[in-house]
C-alpha cells in the first residue's frame, strides 16, 4: 500500500523533474540539428527559478480570475500528466481517469488559459483565446477519435489496459497507423509546435499561446511555462504509452522493474524529443488558416480508424 | 400518498394563478406567488424523492371526457422528471423573489407563471392520452403568455407568435400520434395503449410523430427555430424554465411514447433520433458560438444539449431493439443523466444572463465586459455553470457525456450495417460539438465578464439580489455535487432504466472510493472526487511553494500589450472576432456566412466598413418555401371572396355533390 502510494507520489514527481529537460534536450537537439550550439540542456529550469524569482507586475485591471488561472492550468495538466502511465502501468490511482477523462482535463486548462487571456483586455489576449479555440474544436474531437479507435481495439479506455492490450498482442493494423499520424498531428497543434505555432517566436500576428500568455510576468509566467513543458512530456509519454509500451513496469511490480521503467522512459522521451527536433527543422510555420485543414486531416484519420473497426474488428 | 400530494399541489398551483389575478398589483403580489410557488414547488419535489415501492402509484379522478375520466400515475420515469422539473421550479422561484420585484407590469406574468409549473407537472402524472394532451396545450399556452409578457416589443410579438404556431403543430403531431395508438376503438388510457400491440408500419409512423411532436418543443432540428426567438424573449425566470426544465417534460413526452407505450422496438427507430440529434447538437452550438445576444446564444446551446439527449436515447433504442440491456440501459442511464445535468446548469446560466440583464439593460456581449469587477458574485458562479456546460471535469456535464461516449463505444457490436456506419459519423458529432461548446463559452463568458467595460451600463453595474444569488449558488453547489458523486444519480435512474430498457448498469452505490464504473474495471471509470481533489491540492501546493520560496511581490502597472496598450475599450477583441476564425472554418456547413469588406480606394474619405451576413439554411430551406405556400394559398382562397351570386350557388351546387359522392364510395 505504501509502495504504490510512493509510485503513484514518484510519477507525479517525475513527470514535473523531467518536463523542463525534455524542453532543454528540445531545444538543444533542434540548435544542433540547424549547426548553432543552442542553449544548455538544463537553461529551462534556470529559467523558472529566475521567473519565480521575480515580481509580479500585473495589468491595473486584472481580475482574480488571472491570479489563479495560472496554477489552475497548471494543476490540470499536472494531474493529467500523472495519470498518464510513464514507467509503470496499473499505479495507485490510475482507475481514477481514463482517456476521456485526461483528455477532458487538458481541455480544462484550455479553458482557463483562453480566459486569462482575454481578462486583461487587450487585443493579442484575444486574439491567441479566439485562435487557441478555434484549434481545439478541431483537435479536440480529433483526440476523441483517437481515443475510440484505441480503446475499440484495447476494448478499454484505460490506458493501464490499453498498454497491456498493446504488450500482449502485437500486431500491425491499418486503424494503428491512422491513430499514431492522427495523434502526432494533435499533439503537435496542442503543443504549439511549428507548423501549427512557433514556440520561440515572439511576432504578434503568429503567435498563439504567446500572445494568450502574454501578459504573465514573474512567478505566474513560470508556473505557465511548466504547465506547457509538463503538456509536452504528457503527449510524447502517452503515444509512448500506447504505441511504444515496452519497458513499462506492470501492476505490482517490484522496484527493479519499476527502474528500468524509468529508463525506459527517459530513453523514450529523448527519441520523442529527437523526432520532434528533426520535424521542426524540416517544416515552415503554415497560415493560420491552413491549420484547420491540418487539424482536419487528423480528425478524418481518426474517423476512418473507427469506422474500420465498426466495419471489422481485425483491420 | 406522493401522488395525491402531487395532484394536490397542483391544484395549489393553480390556485396560486388564481390568487394572482385577485392580488393584482398590490405591492406584496410577487413575493407572495413567487415564495408560494417555490414552497409548492418544493414540496413536490419532496413528493417525487420520497421513497416508495416500486410499484408505480396510480389515481382517476371524474375529471375531463366523461367515459374515461382522469388517470394519474405516478413510476420511476414520471418520478424521476417530477424531481427534475420541480428543482428547477423551485429555483426559478426563488430566484424571482429577487428578480421579479424589479419587472414593471408583474401582473402580465404573475398568474401564468404558476400555471406554467402545473401544466408542466400535469404532463408529468398524466396516465391517458386526453389528460396528457390537455396538460401538454396547458403547459404550451401559459408559456406562451409569459412570453407575450412583455408585448411593447415587436420582436416579441413575432417570437411568440412562431412558438404558437410550432406549438400547434407539436401538438397536432401528438394528437395524431395518439389517435394511432388508441386506434378505432379508443382505448385512451395508457394501460389500454400499453396492452395493444400496434403493427410494424403503425408503430413506425407513432415513432415519426412522436419525434415531431416531442422534437418542436425540444428543439430538434429543424423544428428549432422557436427557441432562439422565444426563450429570450420572456422573462429570465421564464425562459430559465423554458429552457432547462419545458424541453426536458418534451424529452418525457418521447421517451414515455417510443419507449413505453410503442412496445418492443425495431432497430430502424433508433436512426431518426440518432441521425437528428447529431445534426441538432451540431448546428445548435455552431449557431451559440456566433450569437452575441447572451440569452440567444444560451437558447441554441439548449438545442445542442437535446441533440445529445437525442442520441443517446437513439443509442438507447438501438441497443434495447437488439436485445442488448447493459449497453441500452448505460446509453439510457446517461440521456436521463444529461437531462438533469442540463436542468441545472442551463437555468443558473439564464439566471446569471437575467441578472446582468437586470444590472446593465443589456443582452447583448458586445456591449458588456469587466463585469466581474462591478459583479464578482455573479461572474463567479456563471463561471461555474459555463464550466459545467462546457463538460469540464470535475463538474457535472462531463460525466454524461462520458457516459455517452462509454455508450458509443459499445456499439461496434451491433449488428445492422447502417448502423455501425451511422454510429461512428454521429460520435463525431457529439465529440465536435463537445469542443465547440466549451469555445462557445470561453467566449461568451471572456467578452461579456473579462476584458474592460464596452459600455457605461456595464461599467456602473451593481452585484445582483441575494436572492437571485442564493438560487444561483443553489445551482452551482447542485452541479458540483452531481460531477464529485455521480454514482448516487446513476443510481437514482436504475430503476427507470429497469423498467423500460429491461436491464440496469451495475449499481454505483457500493463501489469503493466512490468511482463509477459503468461496465466493468478493466473497461472504464472515473473518479470525480479523486480528480477534483488531485486539482485543488495540487493547484494550492503549487501556490504556496511557489510563494513560500519564490517572490511573493505584486505590483500593479498598465497593461503590456506588446508595448502598445490603447486606452479605449474598443479595440478590445470583441464577440464577433473572437467567432470570425470558427466562422470561417465551420460556419459555413450549418449556415452561409459572408464577410462584406468594403474598403474606399486611396484618396477616398468615407470609412471602410465590414459587415457580416449570415443566412440560416433551415428557415431559408424549409420554412421559406412553406411560407411561401401558405401565403399563395391565401391569396388564391381570397378570389373566393369576390364572386357573384351564380358563383357561390355553383360552389354550393359542387360541395354537395362532392359530399354525396364520398358518402356513396365510402364502403
Amino acid at each position: 500500500m505504501i509502495f504504490d502510494f510512493a509510485a503513484q507520489g514518484a510519477q507525479m514527481i517525475l513527470v514535473l523533474a523531467l518536463a523542463p529537460l525534455l524542453l532543454g534536450f528540445t531545444r538543444k537537439a533542434k540548435a544542433r540539428l540547424l549547426r548553432r550550439r543552442g542553449p544548455s540542456i538544463i537553461q529551462p529550469y534556470r529559467d523558472l527559478l529566475r521567473l519565480m524569482r521575480k515580481d509580479v507586475v500585473l495589468a491595473d485591471n486584472a481580475s482574480w480570475l488571472f491570479r489563479s488561472a495560472p496554477y489552475l492550468v497548471f494543476a490540470a495538466t499536472w494531474v493529467a500528466a500523472a495519470l498518464v502511465p510513464t514507467f509503470a502501468t496499473g499505479l495507485m490511482f490510475s482507475w481514477s481517469a481514463d482517456l476521456i477523462v485526461i483528455t477532458a482535463l487538458l481541455g480544462s486548462a484550455r479553458f482557463f488559459l483562453a480566459l486569462a487571456g482575454m481578462d486583461v483586455g487587450t487585443s493579442f489576449g484575444g486574439i491567441g483565446s479566439s485562435r487557441e479555440t478555434m484549434f481545439a474544436s478541431l483537435a479536440e474531437p480529433a483526440m476523441i477519435m483517437i481515443v475510440f479507435v484505441v480503446a475499440l481495439i484495447a476494448g478499454s479506455t484505460q490506458l493501464s489496459e490499453i498498454a497491456f492490450h498493446m504488450l500482449s498482442h502485437i500486431e500491425l493494423r491499418v486503424s494503428y497507423g491512422l491513430a499514431l499520424i492522427g495523434l502526432v498531428i494533435v499533439a503537435i497543434a496542442e503543443n504549439g509546435r511549428i507548423p501549427v505555432d512557433n514556440p520561440a517566436t515572439h511576432l504578434e500576428l503568429t503567435m498563439v499561446h504567446e500572445a494568450m500568455a502574454l501578459e504573465y510576468s514573474g512567478r505566474h509566467l513560470a508556473v505557465i511555462e511548466l504547465a506547457a513543458a509538463l503538456k509536452l512530456l504528457l503527449y510524447i509519454s502517452l503515444i509512448a504509452c500506447i504505441f511504444a509500451p515496452w519497458g513499462l513496469a506492470p501492476h505490482g511490480a517490484d522496484f527493479r522493474a519499476m527502474t528500468f521503467g524509468v529508463f525506459a522512459f527517459v530513453l523514450k522521451l529523448a527519441v520523442g524529443g529527437s523526432l520532434l527536433a528533426l520535424f521542426e527543422i524540416s517544416t515552415a510555420k503554415m497560415r493560420v488558416f491552413r491549420v484547420p485543414d491540418f487539424l482536419g486531416a487528423a480528425l478524418m484519420l481518426g474517423l476512418l480508424g473507427t469506422l474500420l473497426l465498426f466495419v471489422s474488428r481485425s483491420l | 400518498m406522493p401522488l395525491t400530494v402531487a395532484l394536490w399541489s397542483i391544484a395549489a398551483l393553480l390556485g396560486v394563478g388564481g390568487l394572482a389575478i385577485a392580488l393584482g398589483r398590490s405591492a406584496a403580489a410577487s413575493r407572495t406567488v413567487y415564495g408560494l410557488c417555490f414552497s409548492l414547488s418544493l414540496v413536490l419535489f419532496a413528493a417525487a424523492v420520497v421513497p416508495r415501492s416500486a410499484v408505480a402509484l396510480t389515481a382517476a379522478l371524474p375529471l375531463g371526457l366523461p367515459w374515461i375520466g382522469a388517470h394519474f400515475r405516478l413510476d420511476a420515469l414520471s418520478g424521476f422528471f417530477l424531481a427534475i422539473v420541480n428543482l428547477g421550479g423551485s429555483a426559478a422561484s426563488f430566484y424571482a423573489i429577487g428578480y421579479g420585484a424589479r419587472e414593471k407590469h408583474p401582473s402580465r406574468i404573475l398568474p401564468f407563471f404558476p400555471a406554467f409549473l402545473a401544466g408542466m407537472n400535469l404532463v408529468l402524472l398524466a396516465d391517458d392520452a386526453f389528460g396528457f394532451l390537455i396538460a401538454w396545450e396547458f403547459m404550451s399556452l401559459s408559456s406562451w403568455a409569459l412570453v407575450l409578457a412583455h408585448h411593447h416589443d415587436a420582436e416579441n410579438r413575432r417570437a411568440a407568435f412562431v412558438y404558437l404556431l410550432m406549438a400547434s403543430f407539436g401538438t397536432l403531431a401528438l394528437l395524431m400520434a395518439f389517435g394511432l395508438l388508441a386506434g378505432s376503438v379508443g382505448g385512451y388510457s395508457f394501460a389500454d395503449i400499453r396492452e395493444t400491440a400496434q403493427p410494424s408500419w403503425k408503430s413506425g409512423l407513432v415513432l415519426l410523430l412522436a419525434l415531431l411532436g416531442a422534437g418542436s418543443k425540444a428543439g430538434l432540428v429543424p423544428l428549432h427555430i422557436w427557441l432562439p426567438l422565444a426563450h429570450p424573449a420572456a422573462p429570465s425566470h421564464v425562459s430559465a424554465l423554458m429552457s432547462g426544465v419545458m424541453t426536458k417534460v418534451a424529452i418525457y413526452g418521447f421517451v414515455r411514447i417510443v419507449f413505453d407505450l410503442l412496445g418492443p422496438p425495431e432497430f430502424w427507430w433508433s436512426m431518426p433520433p440518432l441521425t437528428l440529434g447529431a445534426i441538432t447538437a451540431m448546428l445548435g452550438i455552431l449557431s451559440a458560438t456566433i450569437q452575441s445576444d447572451l440569452k440567444k446564444l444560451l437558447a441554441y446551446s439548449t438545442i445542442e444539449n437535446i441533440g445529445i439527449i437525442f442520441v443517446a436515447l437513439g443509442l438507447a433504442l438501438a441497443f434495447k431493439s437488439n436485445g442488448m440491456a447493459l449497453p441500452a440501459a448505460l446509453a439510457f442511464t446517461a440521456a436521463l443523466f444529461h437531462v438533469f445535468n442540463h436542468s441545472l446548469f442551463k437555468s443558473l446560466l439564464f439566471f446569471g444572463a437575467g441578472a446582468v440583464l437586470n444590472a446593465t439593460g443589456e443582452r447583448d456581449i458586445e456591449r458588456l465586459g469587466g463585469l466581474i469587477h462591478s459583479m464578482p458574485r455573479t461572474a463567479f458562479v456563471f463561471l461555474g455553470g459555463c464550466l459545467a456546460i462546457s463538460a469540464l471535469p470535475p463538474l457535472n456535464g462531463f460525466v454524461s457525456e462520458w457516459l455517452v461516449f462509454q455508450a458509443v463505444l459499445l456499439s461496434p457490436s451491433l449488428p445492422q450495417w447502417s448502423l455501425k456506419l451511422l454510429v461512428p459519423a454521429v460520435g463525431v458529432a457529439l465529440a465536435l460539438s463537445a469542443a465547440l461548446c466549451a469555445g462557445c463559452f470561453v467566449r461568451a463568458y471572456g467578452v461579456a465578464f473579462l476584458g474592460r467595460a464596452r459600455s457605461i451600463a456595464a461599467k456602473n453595474a451593481q452585484e445582483t439580489d441575494p436572492w437571485s444569488l442564493a438560487a444561483m449558488s443553489g445551482l452551482l453547489i447542485l452541479c458540483l455535487l452531481a460531477g464529485l458523486f455521480p454514482s448516487y444519480m446513476i443510481d437514482t435512474i436504475t430503476p427507470a432504466a429497469k423498467l423500460f430498457v429491461g436491464g440496469h448498469v451495475p449499481t454505483q452505490g457500493a463501489i469503493p472510493w466512490l468511482s463509477i464504473v459503468p461496465i466493468a474495471e478493466s473497461r472504464s471509470s472515473y473518479n470525480g472526487l479523486l480528480v477534483f481533489s488531485f486539482i485543488v491540492s495540487s493547484a494550492s501546493l503549487t501556490a504556496w511553494i511557489v510563494r513560500r520560496f519564490g517572490s511573493n511581490v505584486l505590483r500593479r502597472g498598465p497593461a503590456w500589450d506588446c508595448g502598445y496598450p490603447d486606452p479605449s475599450p474598443v479595440t478590445q477583441y470583441t464577440g464577433s472576432s473572437f467567432a470570425q476564425p470558427i466562422r470561417r472554418t465551420l460556419g459555413n456547413v450549418a449556415f452561409v456566412a459572408r464577410d462584406h469588406l468594403d474598403m474606399p480606394p486611396p484618396g477616398d474619405i468615407r470609412p471602410a466598413r465590414f459587415g457580416i451576413e449570415i443566412r440560416d439554411r433551415v428557415w431559408d430551406g424549409i420554412y421559406t418555401p412553406i411560407l411561401r405556400g401558405v401565403n399563395f394559398c391565401a391569396d388564391q382562397l381570397d378570389k373566393t371572396h369576390f364572386l357573384t351570386i351564380q358563383g357561390y350557388l355553383g360552389l354550393v351546387f359542387i360541395a354537395l355533390v362532392s359530399l354525396l359522392l364520398v358518402i356513396a364510395i365510402w364502403p
